[in-house]
């Protein structure tokens, strides 16, 4: 099937509560997606009151989660959903705890923006966490655009992404390595901007499932761990 | 192709106004070690075709459940199977229905022996108004499988024993079988079709007229009964399809649309009508 059609079922109530945990998985992402572009800003501005937003925003995102898991739940246990309802629910179950995750990793990069603004700022790696950063905003962006329109193709397109996200955090990586061992005084505040690059790596992993919930949501094939060509 | 008929699209089939049945059933609907082959099978009642050009294997000692709106066939296909349609007056069945390779609608096949080999379990449990002992040992009798009454008493008991009855009934055997619950009823009428020893078990929509315990029985004893037995099911519960049965058939106004392994289908069917019907999505 090419489309889904969530609002076909006899039952008007299950066409809200499929939409609902959709529409709710989205608004979700959208708060994600902003946590992950604020920690960058913070990080790269030194801008402390931003990152403690971040911070703060942080336990919204593990409520959302916990609320749209119990849905998907009571949605299980009333429903039974089967076929493309079931493939929607456990594949919004599985992206709302990378949704989390990637919430996770935002608060992470925050942290290190507030001890670099106390620490005073690194030498290097700020063009790094700029590019890479940008990277798997977009890459975050383009995997919850997947899911909401159901376009497996565009979630294959975007996991390829991932493979040279971490062709650059290794080159960075490196990069980081010189500079360390040029001004070993630079090596703590070094480690900090390697911490945020690391936590930005994985944004582009769990960016990388989502897409693969996507494919599993539309064509029914479980891609995980499987090698893309 | 044939277009999906203007009835269906009045019933709300909006969404699927487009919909062509496949010409052969998507998925797996054969089998290499098959116990039932149907090729080319239609059925007619008068005037009007109720299956359209079925062809489907039924595997040694599978459970295959037929799923699908009401009316679409799968009771009618199911009673084909072993030849109750004769009895309906005006019912036509062509094309080739074997078992184990013989074909059952020959003027050489005698209907009650091969009912005897394909056994049928009802929608509403419907014992004998006769003893729980003689309900089971009637076919037996009938059928000459026991020359001594310790024989009969042996097939009595290990039929009972198989239906998962016999604890609940051993002693009160000679009280009639309608005294008992609707589920025991039930478990009876299977206890008294397997105690001709069948090879496959035909069950249109058992446990309907059940609680959910009696349900549960019943699909446990389904289970068991599967290492022995070939099992056909026609169900209107989607959930109990998912249950008990290795693979499902989807059947849509007597076209046979999708045949796959269970588990497929409840998770990533292959044909739309399949999709539409198992999600709720028209009825």
């Amino acid at each position: 099937m090419d489309k889904l059609q969530l609002d076909q079922h006899i039952s008007k109530q299950f066409n809200e509560d499929l939409e609902d945990i959709k529409t709710s998985m989205l608004e979700m992402g959208g708060l994600v997606e902003k946590q992950v572009g604020d920690a960058i800003k913070a990080l790269e501005d030194a801008d402390s009151g931003l990152a403690e937003r971040v911070i703060e925003v942080e336990s919204r995102i593990d409520d959302m989660e916990m609320d749209i898991d119990e849905t998907c739940t009571t949605l299980i246990a009333r429903r039974q959903p089967a076929a493309s309802d079931l493939r929607l629910v456990m594949a919004v179950t599985k992206t709302i705890r990378d949704l989390e995750r990637i919430g996770d990793e935002a608060q992470k990069v925050a942290k290190m923006a507030i001890k670099l603004s106390e620490e005073g700022v690194a030498p290097r790696g700020y063009t790094e966490v700029r590019h890479i950063g940008n990277c798997v905003r977009k890459m975050l962006n383009d995997s919850l655009d997947a899911f909401s329109r159901f376009d497996a193709e565009a979630a294959i397109a975007t996991m390829k992404e991932d493979r040279q996200v971490d062709m650059d955090y290794k080159s960075a990586l490196r990069e980081m390595i010189t500079y360390m061992m040029e001004d070993p005084r630079s090596i703590s505040r070094s480690m900090n901007i390697l911490w945020a690059l690391k936590s930005l790596e994985r944004v582009g992993d769990h960016a990388k499932n989502i897409c693969e919930q996507v494919v599993y949501l539309v064509q029914g094939r479980d891609i995980r761990r499987k090698k893309q060509s | 192709m044939t277009n999906v008929p203007e009835p269906l699209l009045k019933r709300g089939v909006t969404a699927m106004d487009n919909v062509q049945y496949p010409d052969q059933a998507v998925g797996e609907p054969f089998a290499n070690d098959h116990k039932m082959s149907l090729r080319n099978v239609n059925v007619f009642y008068g005037d009007k075709q109720a299956i359209f050009d079925v062809n489907i294997d039924i595997a040694r000692n599978e459970v295959i459940a037929m799923i699908g709106p009401s009316g679409c066939g799968k009771s009618t296909l199911l009673r084909s199977i072993n030849r109750m349609n004769d009895t309906v007056e005006g019912c036509v069945v062509s094309g080739e229905l074997t078992l184990d390779g013989e074909d059952i609608y020959t003027t050489k096949m005698d209907p009650v022996a091969l009912r005897a080999r394909v056994g049928m379990v009802f929608q509403k449990p419907n014992p004998f108004p006769k003893t729980i002992y003689d309900n089971v040992a009637y076919g037996p009798r009938l059928h000459g499988l026991a020359s001594r009454r310790a024989e009969l008493d042996e097939i009595v008991e290990t039929s009972l024993t198989r239906a998962g009855l016999w604890n609940e009934v051993k002693d009160r055997l000679d009280q009639p079988g309608t005294g008992l619950s609707g589920g025991q009823q039930q478990r009876l009428c299977i206890a008294r079709a397997i105690a001709i020893s069948p090879e496959m078990i035909l069950m249109d929509e058992p446990c309907s007229s059940l609680d959910p315990i009696a349900t549960a029985k019943i699909e446990e004893l389904i289970a068991e009964l599967s290492q022995n037995y070939t099992i056909a099911i026609v169900t209107h519960s989607m959930q109990q399809a998912a249950r008990v049965s290795h693979r499902t058939a989807y059947f849509h106004l007597g076209h046979l649309i999708e045949v796959n392994e269970t588990e497929k289908v409840f998770t990533a069917p292959e044909h739309e009508l399949t999709e539409a019907y198992i999600t709720g999505r028209f009825g």
